[in-house]
């Protein structure tokens, strides 16, 4: 499984006063069972991009591919195509609409066409995966929590056994813990599948624990593509592109600038405790250092 | 923004867009009356000259003024048939038990061209104004009704209301239709039943955000003091210029001479 988007440019409303250029030659490859991060400040086209890559908006130049198979094309290999693909949208929750969480997460896998005994295993299967508890299945989806109605929404995508999946912002609006494990259930589930997770999101400190490649976008270019060690600890290339480097490498480069011995590309704050523990117990100046922290 | 409704507000600094909201919108009502009035062709070479001034003077893309009238383009082409087929006159071709007769093929026409016009002077006002002017130029006009006990600033407060909130829906049943999509409904099956089956996970999504959407602006409204029957004062008050005086005069004049085209003949 392989998505190549190709020098892909998208533009809102062509021919008008307010036509915007959303992508403007992008290209790039994902391959099976990658990790990646899109990163970028608001307008920066990255649900665009997302969206292209689910094949529901048809690029103004270029093409997306998956295994060869372009997907915005109203043909039965680019249908086929684009089922292998699931994208939950920022606030999945707006998409609720059946009587029952069962219903509500079988809905999608009803469309696949599959069989009672098939789709009542997926759901289940789903719900687990974001560990919501089966006695929920049989009520409202709109009578349960925010962060309940999240999992719900999640799990119906999840429910399709997509290829791919794509989360824009999947955390927008939960609470720190919350937004954990969320995460946390997100990896598990990709581990066990070994599927291809695309995340975007403009929190780069969360980022930075799930995902192994981080691509930056900035007005619609790919501006960076990499590690993500590497891409999250460039803060001149992240202040650029209008974004918050994460606490831990701001630290760290603060320590460094202030005569510390210490790695900036430490993205995790317990990395970065480790870190400066270690340091600490190398330096000859500790104590001034300490004060150093202790001033900031 | 990444939705353009055909007519939708055009920010720009033209002539037209200055303009007092009050007279463009009499001005364009009376020319439409009067597009539908006219029979004679000095008429329409006359309202079509000066529309087109019009047009130029408002800066809007000459395309996007044009696409509007995709919007009539069904009812354009049922029009000019019945008109077609059913004046009588001198008989041209027939086709099965109908005629086309000259008469029709010129009245139908006719017909097509008064609807363009009435969607392109309608297109000139809604490209020119903002919602916010259209409401508050109806509520001045409409003013005197208020004497009669017609709720007219509630209903201008209405009208503000939903056209500033059309975008937004607009973008809700976007992204709702796409998020549906990925989960596999097929919108565009030729299958009438199955079409109708993909409206239910459209229609309960956007009805649930259009209700907690009102009801977040009924508390923002209410927590700013917002009561439906105080009387408000506004911040941007209408002011006639000296521009909105000759421009209403030419516009009056353009009218006129019109009234007079048709009853010369």
């Amino acid at each position: 499984m392989l998505i190549q988007v190709e020098n892909l440019c998208h533009i809102y409303v062509p021919g008008s006063p307010l036509a915007r250029v959303a992508l403007h030659e992008v290209s790039l490859q994902v391959g099976s069972g990658e990790r990646v991060g899109i990163v970028g400040r608001t307008g920066s086209g990255k649900s665009t991009l997302v969206q292209h890559i689910a094949g529901l908006l048809t690029p103004s130049e270029g093409q997306v591919l998956i295994d060869g198979v372009a997907v915005h094309e109203r043909t039965t290999a680019a249908r086929a195509a684009r089922r292998r693909v699931g994208l939950a949208f920022q606030y999945p929750e707006d998409q609720i609409f059946e009587q029952t969480v069962f219903r509500e997460v079988a809905f999608g896998p009803r469309n696949m066409g599959l069989n009672k005994a098939e789709i009542a295993e997926r759901v289940r299967w789903a719900l687990e995966m974001v560990r919501l508890d089966p006695v929920m299945e049989s009520r409202s989806p709109f009578t349960l929590s925010g962060g309940e109605m999240r999992r719900v929404a999640l799990a119906s995508i999840l429910a399709m056994r997509p290829e791919v999946l794509i989360l824009d912002e999947p955390t927008a609006g939960l609470d720190p813990r919350g937004r954990r494990e969320l995460l946390a259930r997100v990896r598990a589930w990709q581990v066990e599948t070994g599927a291809t997770l695309v995340l975007v999101s403009h929190n780069l400190d969360e980022l930075a624990r799930v995902v192994e490649r981080v691509i930056v976008l900035d007005r619609g270019q790919v501006v960076a593509d990499g590690p993500t060690r590497q891409v999250l600890s460039d803060s001149a290339l992240l202040s650029a592109a209008g974004l918050d480097v994460p606490q831990s490498v701001t630290l760290l480069r603060t320590l460094r600038e202030a005569g510390w011995d210490v790695r900036t590309d430490r993205l995790l704050p317990e990395e970065a405790v480790e870190e400066i523990v270690h340091a600490y117990a190398g330096h000859a100046t500790a104590l001034g250092a300490l004060q150093t922290v202790e001033a900031m | 923004m990444n939705l353009l409704l055909p007519g939708m507000y055009m920010a720009a600094d033209s002539a037209l867009h200055r303009l007092d909201p009050r007279v463009k919108m009499v001005a364009a009502f009376v020319l439409m009356v009067l597009a539908f009035a006219a029979h004679s062709l000095a008429s329409y070479a006359l309202l079509t000259t000066f529309v087109v001034i019009v047009a130029i003077l408002s800066a809007a893309p000459p395309i996007a003024l044009l696409r509007t009238l995709r919007t009539i383009f069904w009812l354009g082409c049922f029009m000019f048939f019945f008109r077609l087929f059913t004046t009588p006159g001198q008989p041209l071709v027939a086709v099965g038990q109908f005629t086309i007769t000259r008469e029709g093929l010129l009245t139908g026409a006719a017909q097509i061209y008064r609807l363009c016009l009435l969607v392109i002077i309608s297109a000139l006002l809604t490209f020119t104004t903002s919602p916010a002017q259209l409401a508050h130029g109806l509520e001045v006009l409409f003013k005197p009704l208020a004497q009669i006990g017609l709720p007219v600033r509630e209903f201008a407060m209405v009208l503000t209301i939903a056209l500033r909130f059309a975008p937004a829906l607009l973008e809700e049943i976007d992204k709702i239709s796409k998020a549906q999509q990925v989960r596999g409904i097929d919108m565009y099956s030729r299958n009438p039943l199955r079409q109708m089956q993909s409206w239910v996970p459209l229609f309960v999504p956007i009805f649930v955000a259009a209700f907690r959407r009102a009801e977040d602006l009924a508390t923002a409204m209410e927590a700013r003091g917002f009561r439906g029957t105080q009387l408000r004062t506004r911040l941007h008050q209408l002011h006639m210029t000296r521009q909105d005086l000759i421009a209403a005069l030419i516009a009056l004049a353009v009218s006129l001479a019109i009234l007079g085209l048709e009853r010369s003949i």
